[in-house]
């Protein structure tokens, strides 16, 4: 089966800015691909390439075994976008936005009724109401309804939780996973580490170069070396302290605890926690844990840095 | 064609749904054939005048008669001096000061020339000279009627006679003017800024994704604003015929064919324009300074064309307006018809071909970035 995505040594320049560095990756039919990273890690500037909106500067790219350069008609036929900033019609109502989307894919409301029931069935109490006056996570699942109507076979979906309550971010990936079961090929990128679990595989990409690809179970193994987390009532002295310390590699604030890496080789975190305690941090709790997709990518990104 | 029509649908939406593009389509034509019809009159009509009549006689009391019984003088003031003049000037209440020498109708009668002094007030150029000539011309025309009465003097008569706005009036001059301003607003601004609205909602990059084509969206914006232009234009006809006795001389259907086609020049304008501008800030800047502001001023809506230097003048050829007010003022006032105005009318079909394909060309399948 050939690949719903395909991107051969991509790049793409904006004057003196670098988007995208020569990246390669496929993405499987019936496949949820997320891509993480920070704002400016060029995801925007790879999906207006995916769907055939700007031209790359080189590199090969295909979607649905479909040139995003010469036959780009045909592949805006067959995919679904959802830009990164909500790009409906906000005087139009809900519905009329949906019906003005369906008509112009050639297709109307009925004939893909059941692809977006899940989600149209929140929608419909808002019916009339214009969309410019709907709540942060309705304005999502409506455009995410817009970008189903005329049943892609490939989703683009540029940081569609960004700004939406936990609830409904949840109940969206939720409705991703049924398109997913439905057969339908999704590109997701997002900013939240904890979605990037719920995908099939995730790209960790900072300043256009992808960082790693994996499973979310696999992508933990990416990374080497111990990491201990700590907990005291001054974090912020505990912080300075970590990252001062020559057995600590980097140190980072996750949740209630900090997670201190230690430096290559070095497995022996008890004496480091002896180290901390002597220091006047007499409330210290640590433990050794196990690195989560966040520990990855920070490790990465310095790795990158340096 | 569904598709196209679901566009021109959704346009009309956007249309009904804003208030102030609503406000600017519908109420702008009417207030603007207002303001210019009744404020901004530079018609003379009813100057005070202030008269010092050194004479005192029956000739000089029938002139004063005369110029008090025609429609564009009353007298204001009589004066004992000529620093009365001047006073009544500053008071604003006379316009025009008129002095009759001693012994007016004595000289007169006798074939003496006396020579009546006209003051005006200045500070008005234009019309300072408006109200002069036309002061000289009754009391000349008086003078005339006067001596001859008692002499046959060999005088050569020149009878001006203004053809086709005898009352030189100034409506004449304005509804094709305001015509144009409004389909020009209506149509290059309106369009310009909806595609610039479009690119800075991000909603042309949904457009652009979808497999609507360029037509599909060009079409699709222009035909509402094609249609509105066009009803504006016939509130704007209406209006000038109604309210303002506008002739209308020529052929109706030509005139319409013409609005229709001066609304296509602006929207090709208003297209050519949002397909630079990336924002309604910049559409809007550019469609003023570039189409508005050179309409106004030089299309000889509001000043004539002759009046300019050179330069001015060949500038003004390329401005689609110019060609429009001609069109239409021939139309209306001198019932003109295709023969005469098939130069004009090519010229502005050339216009609009060329921005409509400039335009079209400049409206890519993809972002520009």
């Amino acid at each position: 089966m050939k690949p719903a995505i395909s991107i051969q040594n991509l790049s793409k320049s904006y004057k003196e800015v670098e988007a995208l560095k020569s990246i390669s990756f496929e993405v499987k039919q019936g496949e949820l691909f997320g891509l993480i990273g920070p704002d400016g890690a060029g995801k925007s500037t790879l999906f207006r390439i995916l769907t055939t909106l700007t031209l790359a500067d080189s590199g090969i790219v295909r979607v649905m075994d479909m040139d995003v350069v010469q036959d780009f008609r045909e592949i805006r036929n067959r995919i679904g976008y959802m830009p990164g900033r909500f790009s409906l019609y906000q005087d139009l109502t809900v519905a009329e936005n949906l019906e003005f989307f369906a008509t112009i894919f050639g297709t109307t409301i009925e004939e893909n009724y059941d692809l977006i029931r899940d989600i149209y069935v929140q929608l419909e109490p808002f019916k009339t109401r214009p969309a410019g006056k709907l709540s942060g996570g309705m304005k999502q699942k409506l455009a995410l309804c817009c970008a189903l109507i005329h049943k892609p076979e490939v989703l683009f979906l540029d940081e569609p939780t960004t700004g939406v309550d936990p609830v409904s971010r949840k109940e969206f990936w939720q409705m991703l996973k049924r398109l997913k079961n439905e057969g339908i090929a999704i590109l997701v990128s997002t900013p939240y580490m904890d979605e990037a679990a719920l995908c099939d595989r995730i790209a960790l990409v900072q300043k256009g170069e992808i960082l790693s690809i994996a499973s979310p179970d696999t992508i933990n193994e990416a990374f080497h070396g111990t990491l201990v987390a700590m907990k005291s009532h001054r974090m912020y002295e505990l912080l300075t302290t970590l990252r001062n310390h020559p057995k600590v590699a980097s140190c980072y604030a996750f949740g209630e605890f900090l997670n201190a890496a230690l430096m290559d080789g070095d497995e022996d975190w008890q004496s480091l926690e002896m180290d901390i305690r002597h220091k006047g941090f007499d409330d210290l709790v640590a433990y050794e844990t196990t690195a989560g997709i966040e520990n990855v990518f920070m490790q990465l990104l310095s790795q990158a840095e340096a | 064609m569904k598709q196209y029509l679901a566009f021109v649908k959704k346009e009309f939406r956007h249309i009904f749904r804003d208030k102030r593009t609503l406000l600017i389509l519908f109420g702008m034509p009417v207030a603007q054939v207002m303001i210019f019809g009744f404020a901004l009159n530079n018609e003379i009509d009813n100057a005070g005048v202030a008269i010092y009549d050194m004479s005192g006689d029956y000739e000089s009391t029938l002139l004063q008669n005369r110029l008090n019984a025609s429609s564009y003088f009353f007298i204001e003031r009589e004066c004992e001096s000529t620093d009365c003049i001047e006073e009544s000037f500053r008071q604003g209440k006379a316009r025009v000061g008129i002095i009759i020498p001693h012994n007016f109708g004595k000289d007169l009668l006798t074939g003496q020339k006396p020579e009546i002094k006209i003051v005006s007030d200045a500070s008005d150029p234009n019309q300072a000279q408006v109200l002069t000539s036309y002061a000289t011309a009754i009391i000349l025309s008086h003078v005339r009627d006067r001596a001859s009465v008692v002499q046959q003097a060999p005088v050569v008569n020149a009878i001006p006679r203004m053809i086709f706005n005898p009352e030189l009036k100034a409506v004449y001059m304005f509804v094709p003017g305001v015509m144009g301003f409004i389909l020009l607003l209506v149509s290059a601004m309106m369009t310009s800024l909806t595609i610039a609205r479009e690119k800075e909602l991000g909603t042309m990059e949904l457009l652009l994704v979808s497999p609507l084509r360029s037509w599909h969206i060009i079409f699709g914006k222009v035909t509402p604003y094609w249609l509105l232009s066009f009803m504006n234009a016939i509130i704007v006809v209406l209006l000038g015929i109604t309210v303002f006795d506008m002739p209308m001389n020529g052929s109706v259907p030509l005139l319409l064919a013409s609005c229709l086609l001066f609304s296509l020049t602006a929207l090709a304008l208003g297209i050519f324009i949002s397909s630079k501008a990336n924002s309604q800030m910049t559409a809007m800047f550019v469609s003023m300074m570039g189409l508005l502001l050179p309409t106004i001023l030089l299309s000889g809506f509001i000043f004539p064309i002759e009046n300019m230097p050179i330069v001015l003048r060949v500038i003004s050829n390329i401005i689609p307006a110019k060609w429009f007010i001609l069109i239409i003022k021939g139309l209306m006032i001198k019932g003109s018809g295709m023969s005469i105005l098939w130069k004009p009318i090519s010229i502005l079909a050339f216009i609009t071909l060329l921005f409509g394909i400039a335009a079209i060309k400049n409206v890519k399948p993809r972002l520009n970035q």
